[in-house]
């Protein structure tokens, strides 16, 4: 239930608003956004688990509460050089098709909001939180590859001069909303 | 940009590059969470921009300083490293100073470390040039960010719940548009406004 919860009622790009950069920049083609989405799930999971084990585990024992942000970045920046290295050593053609964008994740807002969600939400059980990690991951790829979808379509829509590019994408990501609004209440 | 081919800093230009040829929501499209996020209300988007701006100019300052000891692979992450630690400390102080507004932003404030506007202006201004452009360049984009927030607040304000900052202004039997106030109108206000910013900038040229 907390799965589904976060991937589609509880969406993070729809309801919070995390990830709108790559949301609307990444989204031109849906096979990059689809890598883009696996990508971010990976990374993710992997530091949404980590940054809880360290708060729980090190930080509040010790008191250390205040440094919160700066383990988190230091982490979730340690995750993406962690996933670069595999990706480049192990896919190289895959490595080459993202670009500069996979070093930009490590600034993606989805992460660093989930490690602070989990905290703000007072999750207290590892299972749980590799659960709503994933998921957000999840969340977000479904997102963004929606998104592409309807872009790669949107090429051959007819509209005013004035709003091609970034104007339409804004207003299809808000229709988009507005039909995932239609799950809120649900689940939780 | 305000530095020149010939490497000389254009201090007017850099300070007010950021407010309308370069503003950072209208014309470059970064840092797009906090314009969608924070805006139901003038007043949460009015702190949020102060915070932004008290940080870039901080981080600006700290980056600038330091920019011959950076190796480029490693560059990205001082720049959040010293984002992060201003972030900290404007959590604090509004914690402490501002209750009521670090409760409505909540989440947002930390956010505020990886807001790509900050670590674009890092990489694009502070990490080339001398102290003083750096803290006129943030200065500058951290005023544009703040006007943008507040132009999209308002008008989801008043439309959503008929006030602005917290008085009334429309007339009564205002009907509000509740969908304004919920997320699918914060992308819907955005992508017109946009249009309405590629229209002038269009007739203009």
């Amino acid at each position: 239930m907390g799965f589904l919860s976060v991937v589609i009622v509880n969406n993070f790009v729809f309801t919070k608003f995390l990830g709108t950069c790559p949301y609307l920049g990444v989204s031109g083609r849906l096979d990059t956004a689809f890598g883009m989405g696996l990508a971010v799930t990976f990374v993710t999971a992997l530091s949404g688990i980590t940054t809880w084990l360290i708060d729980f585990y090190v930080l509040v024992p010790l008191g250390l509460e205040i440094t919160r942000y700066i383990c988190y970045i230091v982490v979730i920046a340690g995750m993406v050089q962690l996933v670069e290295m595999y990706v480049k050593k192990f896919f190289p053609p895959l490595y080459k098709s993202f670009g500069i964008f996979l070093p930009l994740i490590s600034t993606n807002c989805v992460i660093l909001g989930l490690c602070l969600f989990i905290n703000i939400w007072g999750t207290d059980n590892l299972l749980e939180v590799a659960v709503l990690s994933t998921g957000t991951g999840v969340g977000f790829a479904v997102a963004i590859c929606i998104m592409a979808a309807i872009r790669e379509n949107l090429i051959l829509a007819d509209v005013p001069e004035s709003f091609k590019g970034a104007p339409i994408t804004l207003i299809t990501a808000g229709l988009l909303t507005l039909a995932f609004m239609g799950f809120t209440g649900m689940i939780k | 940009m305000a530095v020149e081919n010939s490497g000389k800093v254009n201090y007017l230009d850099a300070l007010t590059a950021g407010l309308w040829r370069e503003n950072p929501t209208f014309r470059l499209l970064i840092g797009m969470c906090p314009p969608l996020a924070v805006t139901t209300a003038v007043k949460p988007a009015l702190t949020m921009g102060l915070s932004v701006i008290f940080v870039m100019v901080c981080s600006n300052i700290a980056i600038s300083l330091m920019r011959n000891l950076l190796k480029p692979h490693l560059r990205i992450i001082m720049f959040t490293l010293s984002i992060a630690t201003f972030v900290t400390i404007c959590d604090i102080y509004l914690r402490a100073f501002q209750p009521v507004m670090s409760k409505i932003l909540g989440a947002y404030v930390p956010l505020i470390i990886v807001n790509c506007l900050i670590i674009f202006r890092a990489e694009a201004c502070a990490s080339k040039t001398n102290v003083c452009a750096s803290i006129l360049d943030a200065l500058g984009s951290g005023v544009g960010f703040t006007i943008a927030l507040c132009i999209i607040a308002g008008i989801r304000e008043i439309l959503a719940s008929g006030t602005f900052a917290g008085v009334a202004v429309m007339p009564r039997g205002f009907v509000p548009w509740a969908v304004l106030s919920m997320p699918a109108g914060a992308f819907i206000t955005l992508g017109l406004l946009l249009g309405l910013v590629s229209l002038l900038t269009r007739k203009r040229r």
